[in-house]
């Protein structure tokens, strides 16, 4: 068991072609792993496990029939985000107030895994509506760091990152609005990334901040990553802002490249992002992560993003502003939760409300809400959209005079302990500090382990490339992941 | 000159007749099972993304070029918010600072007389869906069927000044969405909606009154109606030197009366802001130039087209071009017979007449336009006569067949041998000596009686005019034996 569950994606492929093991072995194996290890790491919301087991016996013949010819992930268990829909399995958000709903349809990232031949094992913990950095904001309570369990694992797609760092599943979907795929996998010493905005199709996907939001995912190495990204891939006809550009093989393209690849590749340093209060150790990797990039051949550069200190406030303008609005849906008609106190249609709206949603995202919708109100709208949030502008043409002028990929931090801290930010949301906010600029330029970011800090405590960096760069990230991620070989896995715990 | 002045401006929102919805692949049928017709994205299910329906944009783009608009090149869709059970996603999608076609306007005819309405502003916007009280179990029920039909809502400047002539714009409107073929523009089952906006002000005065809008405007007489009311209920209050106060009012049709709904202070802030759902749409030269080869004629051009090609005065024009299909039945029917002036009394009096009488309109009328011609072909060449005809149109509207089929079935040929019709003449002077005397005394009615006579011997079949001249010439004489040669 423990052998299975550690393997990477191409072995766990290979093994199942020359039937070393079979697909529902593999599928009972990681299940194996969630009932041991759920309780603890509170990773997961919903198991499927019949479904899976059902999925994994489909596997079994199509690859008895098509063997090598049959789909990548064939047999290979995935684990979902619980923000993503699932045709007729229960998708909570981690919120109260989507109590009981189950959706008639999948989310098309989900439905392209499907007929990837990918066995759905569950649905992961996340913060409510992902809106939080520590995963502490869930109504199915907080999920647990496999590097230390006092910590949180970053958030708000926690339960995806510590799915694949523990073994739970080799894979799994996350989204990304301002580094909650990025930091959580930082925080817990996996590989994660957000795509370019509009790569690959939100429909499905429970709309935080839609012009910020994408989905991405986890794994435990750079090809694996790879592979699924490439899988999740491409224009949707149901997300208008889903773009009609090819998808190349990721990983075809990690494989082929040269070991001299990274040679003259520039790497653009901001110095914007090295800013004080951040973890020295985490600076320290960071530097030493330069080192082992320039030793492969590449050449680094510092450059400027001007604009980088007011992204922070710009995303927590435009993202509230969002969110207000989409989760106006929530209001107890059709779906999901109803308070039955109410006298009036007005307080059924208000108390379904009130009672359904958690603190933080109430505090968003406010904002949000008064962001947008007549007489404000032109002081902020068409204040933050021309913000948002010149960053944007922060990184293009980067990436046309500069450099081909920028590195930074992705999270100024290590893994910080469960309850120690969770009361002060502006120290929360200070998280995603790296990473929600990525998110307003709606570029691609890839976050992979560089090194421990003297806690033990993985820390990460970020490879940030033009929009529709991902091939060179993933090469470069690979060419340092081999130099590196940090290994991603905790499985000696439990 | 009055002493006050009414100013109005209307907001119209037109269903566009698509098959499915602005931004969802569900169907736009009405009439149909409550909440049948929806899906993941008419629901405002988690997840879901609008799409946008090409057609609609087609149609507003139609309908913007037909009302003489700029159409803009970059228009962008945002969110209206307000909590309803009937909005499922809590925001309405609509079009606020960007809208797709501006400053346009069309011509209204008022009692003879010209007007130009200026409209402000054309936008596309997805419908809600329909709240259902039910008394009985003191619930409230909600059907999303018509939630994401899209609408059309068409802004006019306060450019008018009567409740005449809003009705004359509402109509107008209606008949250029009809012609395009983008509404079907029916008030009372909603597919064409109108809110109006109505001040007063002190003739001679530049500043604007206070602005009262009335909602609930569900037919063109209501329109009118309300507007009528209003402008005298706000013309009293001014006249008393009281306050108007600004809000929303409902026409009341059974009171006959507008009433207060909600004032002013309660109005709700929608926190409008771009979709970022939905690219900003962008419609280029080449899709405007496409569509505005793609118009049909539209009903002041085929008006005008009509009294120059046809001579046709204002009233005839007006009543053959109030409908798409009537103009085009007229210009059929003229193009196989020349007789615009005899196929138009035809068509507005006998024709529908009829359909008025069985509750039909032109798109079922049972009389085809190449009948109609030949009837009137029939008439022209004295085959049959103008009364005949009446019978043998009965018949055509009845059974659809073709008039000549009729008359020579039915032997309702006119008869117009001079020779026949004397001789029955001669037989009838000779039978009824009192009325000839009386005739002859100057008594020069009777002549009716003898056309009576001749008529119902010949079942109504002979030529009236032949009838009455022959019967002059020989009621004037003692009876001579006809010779055709002593002329």
């Amino acid at each position: 068991m423990e052998r299975l569950i550690s393997l990477s994606v191409s072995e766990m492929r290979n093994g199942l072609l020359q039937k070393d093991f079979s697909a529902v072995e593999l599928t009972q194996a990681h299940l194996q792993r969630i009932r041991k290890t759920n309780e603890e790491f509170n990773s997961f919301i919903s198991i499927c496990e019949d479904a899976a087991l059902a999925q994994a016996a489909a596997a079994e013949t199509v690859l008895a029939a098509e063997q090598g010819a049959s789909p990548a992930l064939t047999g290979i268990p995935v684990a979902i985000k619980d923000l993503l829909l699932t045709k007729g399995i229960e998708t909570t958000c981690a919120s109260k107030i989507l109590t009981g709903f189950i959706p008639p349809y999948d989310c098309t990232a989900v439905a392209k895994l499907k007929e990837a031949g990918a066995v759905i094992i569950g649905k992961t913990n996340l913060d409510e509506f992902a809106m939080g950095s520590s995963n502490e904001y869930s109504a199915y309570g907080p999920v647990r760091n496999p590097w230390n369990k006092s910590c949180v694992p970053g958030g708000s797609s926690g339960g995806s990152a510590v799915a694949v760092c523990l073994g739970q599943s080799p894979l799994s979907l996350g989204t990304d609005t301002g580094g909650s795929i990025r930091q959580p996998a930082s925080l817990t010493g996996v590989c994660g990334m957000k795509p370019t905005y509009g790569r690959v199709s939100r429909y499905g996907a429970v709309a935080y901040a839609s012009s910020l939001d994408q989905i991405g995912g986890f794994a435990r190495s750079i090809e694996d990553l790879a592979l699924l990204i490439r899988t999740i891939s491409g224009k949707d006809p149901n997300d208008s802002t889903s773009m009609e550009v090819d998808v190349p093989d990721y990983l075809a393209e990690v494989r082929t490249a040269s070991k001299t690849q990274l040679q003259g590749l520039r790497i653009g340093v901001p110095k914007e992002y090295f800013i004080p209060g951040m973890q020295e150790e985490v600076e320290k990797s960071c530097l030493a992560s330069l080192d082992v990039f320039r030793h492969l051949g590449a050449e680094i550069v510092e450059i400027s993003l001007p604009h980088t200190e007011y992204a922070l406030a710009a995303y927590y303008i435009i993202t509230p502003a969002e969110a207000s609005s989409n989760l106006a849906r929530y209001d107890g008609v059709r779906y999901g939760f109803r308070s039955q106190d109410h006298d009036s249609l007005a307080e059924m709206f208000e108390r379904t409300r009130a009672q359904g949603f958690g603190a933080e995202v109430k505090r968003r919708i406010m904002i949000g809400s008064y962001v947008l109100s007549a007489g404000y709208y032109d002081a902020y949030y068409l204040k933050a959209q021309q913000v948002r502008t010149l960053i944007i043409n922060d990184f293009k002028q980067a990436f046309a005079n500069h450099c081909d990929v920028i590195l930074t931090p992705v999270s100024p801290t290590t893994a910080f302990k469960i309850g120690e930010k969770a009361d002060s949301p502006l120290t929360m906010y200070l998280a995603d500090i790296f990473t929600v600029p990525i998110n307003l330029a709606g570029l691609p970011g890839l976050s992979l382990p560089c090194g421990l800090d003297s806690a033990g405590l993985p820390v990460g960096i970020q490879l940030v490339g033009p929009p529709f760069a991902e091939p060179r990230l993933f090469i470069a991620a690979a060419a340092f992941a081999r130099e590196v070989a940090f290994d991603s896995r905790k499985m000696a715990l439990s | 000159m009055e002493k006050y002045e009414a100013v109005i401006g209307l907001e119209v929102h037109a269903q566009l007749l698509t098959d499915s919805k602005i931004f969802a692949t569900s169907s736009t049928a009405a009439g149909k099972e409550p909440n049948t017709l929806t899906d993941p994205v008419t629901l405002g299910l988690p997840g879901c993304l609008p799409v946008l329906n090409k057609r609609a944009v087609d149609f507003a783009i139609k309908l913007g070029l037909a009302t003489n608009c700029e159409i803009q090149r970059v228009s962008v869709f945002a969110r209206k918010h307000y909590f309803y059970p009937d909005l499922p996603k809590g925001y309405q999608i609509s079009q606020y600072d960007k809208p797709l076609c501006t400053r346009g306007g069309i011509d209204i005819r008022v009692g003879g007389q010209k007007k130009h309405i200026g409209i402000t502003r054309i936008h596309l916007e997805e419908d809600a869906g329909k709240n259902i009280h039910s008394d009985a179990a003191a619930v409230s029920l909600v059907d999303l069927n018509r939630a994401g039909v899209p609408l059309v809502e068409i802004v006019s400047e306060p450019d008018m000044r009567t409740a005449q002539e809003a009705g004359a714009y509402m109509r107008q409107l209606r008949q250029i969405l009809r012609y395009l073929g983008i509404c079907d523009g029916n008030m009372e089952e909603g597919s064409l909606r109108c809110d109006a906006n109505v001040s007063v002000r002190p003739a001679g005065e530049a500043k604007l009154g206070t602005k009262v809008e009335i909602k609930n405007l569900n037919s063109f007489r209501f329109v009118e109606k309300a507007l009528d009311y209003e402008i005298s209920r706000q013309t009293a209050l001014l006249d008393q030197a009281k306050e108007i106060v600004q809000e929303t009012r409902l026409w009341d049709d059974q009171k006959g009366a507008t009433r207060s709904m909600r004032s002013k202070e309660y109005a709700e802030d929608y926190r409008y802001f771009p979709d970022p759902d939905l690219l900003p749409l962008v419609v280029g030269h080449d899709w405007v130039e496409k569509t505005r080869e793609g118009l049909p004629e539209l009903p002041h051009q085929v008006f005008l087209r009509f009294k120059q090609m046809y001579g046709l005065d204002d009233y005839y024009a007006e009543l053959l071009t109030e409908e798409k299909i009537t103009a085009h039945y007229y210009d059929q029917a003229v193009a196989i017979h020349h007789s615009p002036a005899s196929i138009a009394n035809w068509i507005t009096t006998e024709l529908f007449g009829r359909l008025n009488k069985e509750g039909l309109d032109m798109s079922r009328c049972p009389v085809s336009p190449e009948n109609l011609a030949a009837l009137v072909t029939l008439i022209d060449e004295d085959v049959i006569s103008g009364k005949i005809a009446k019978t043998v149109f009965d018949e055509m509207f009845q059974t659809g067949a073709s008039p000549k089929a009729i008359v020579e079935a039915r032997k309702l040929k006119q008869i117009s041998d001079p020779a026949v019709i004397i001789e029955l003449i001669d037989e009838i002077i000779k039978n009824n000596p009192k009325q000839v005397e009386e005739y002859r005394q100057g008594k020069t009615k009777m002549l009716g009686f003898f056309v009576g006579q001749v008529m119902k011997e010949t079942e109504g079949k002979a030529n009236p005019a032949l009838v009455n001249s022959l019967l002059e010439e020989r009621l004037k004489g003692p009876v001579a034996k006809y010779s055709p040669c002593c002329e």
